[in-house]
């Protein structure tokens, strides 16, 4: 049987990864591939926890499913804020989106 | 090594190493296209976890909708993207070394928890208790004294994505 452990450590690698993604990519879009695999690893958790530990309630999984709901809005609205931008300024560098720079 | 272990680890492997794809592809295409992939691996393992409704959600939510979504904006923003000469910011050894000593921070902090090599308590896995598991999440959602108000607001919040990712993104209006 696997241990938790496991899980918990493909976990932070995957956070790890994903903060990676988002910290050093330039480009908006890669920054919101990094944000997906930081989500994804807390949903590996958050369900490996319901499995291991509480797997007779039901709030584990109601957690997952907000996650999932407010990852699919933060897409969402990232990706328009982007293509918006880009439509602007015609780059999807962010050191290079200063609108509000004064 | 029981077989569900070494499912496990081939599993992860791939996924870990097509997620370091998704950070470190020099085309976005190809990034995004890792990031099916590394999704497809996270349902996968939501399958090893015996939790087969959200291995459907997650292939329907992710891989359908946020993956398509990310391909439909690099195809939408792609002109400067190939003949960028660097995809990474110049200082992505600091960056390198916080990520490493995030996970690394997480890793010993999780290791000192008591749980954190608990193993796995017995549950009912057969195709029925399944659905009872499903029917219950499904009550305990609409139920008003167990999840019924984050479900609402989870409603709201996906209402106001929509329209407000319509109105942002819309080039209509002066």
């Amino acid at each position: 049987m696997i241990p938790l452990s496991w899980y918990l450590i493909f976990a932070a690698l995957l956070f790890g990864i994903g903060l990676y993604g988002v910290l050093a990519r330039r480009n908006a879009v890669a920054i919101l591939m990094g944000i997906e695999l930081m989500l994804n690893a807390v949903n590996i958790n958050l369900l490996a926890f319901w499995r291991y530990l509480y797997n007779s309630s039901q709030q584990g999984q109601v957690f997952v499913a907000i996650v999932l709901a407010a990852a699919a809005a933060e897409a969402v609205v990232g990706l328009a804020l982007i293509i918006s931008a880009y439509r602007r300024r015609k780059t999807v560098v962010a050191e290079e989106m200063d609108l509000l720079k004064g | 090594m029981a077989p569900l272990q070494i499912v496990f680890l081939i599993l992860g492997l791939a996924t870990i190493i097509s997620a370091v794809m998704v950070v470190t592809a020099r085309r976005i295409m190809h990034a995004a296209l890792w990031l099916v992939l590394t999704l497809l691996g996270v349902a996968a393992l939501f399958a090893t976890l015996e939790n087969g409704f959200f291995t459907a959600v997650q292939v329907v939510v992710y891989v359908g909708a946020i993956a398509i979504l990310i391909i439909f904006a690099v195809m939408l923003t792609r002109r400067d993207l190939q003949d960028t000469p660097q995809q990474s910011n110049p200082n992505s050894g600091i960056v390198a070394v916080i990520a490493l000593a995030v996970t690394g921070g997480l890793i010993y902090g999780l290791s000192t928890w008591q749980n954190f090599s608990a193993s796995r308590s017995a549950m009912m896995t057969n195709a029925a208790a399944e659905g009872e598991r499903i029917v219950d999440l499904g009550l305990a959602l609409v139920s008003p004294d167990a999840f019924a108000i984050p479900f609402e607001v989870a409603s709201v919040l996906l209402i106001g994505a929509l329209i407000g990712a319509i109105y942002v993104a819309s080039g209509q209006r002066e």
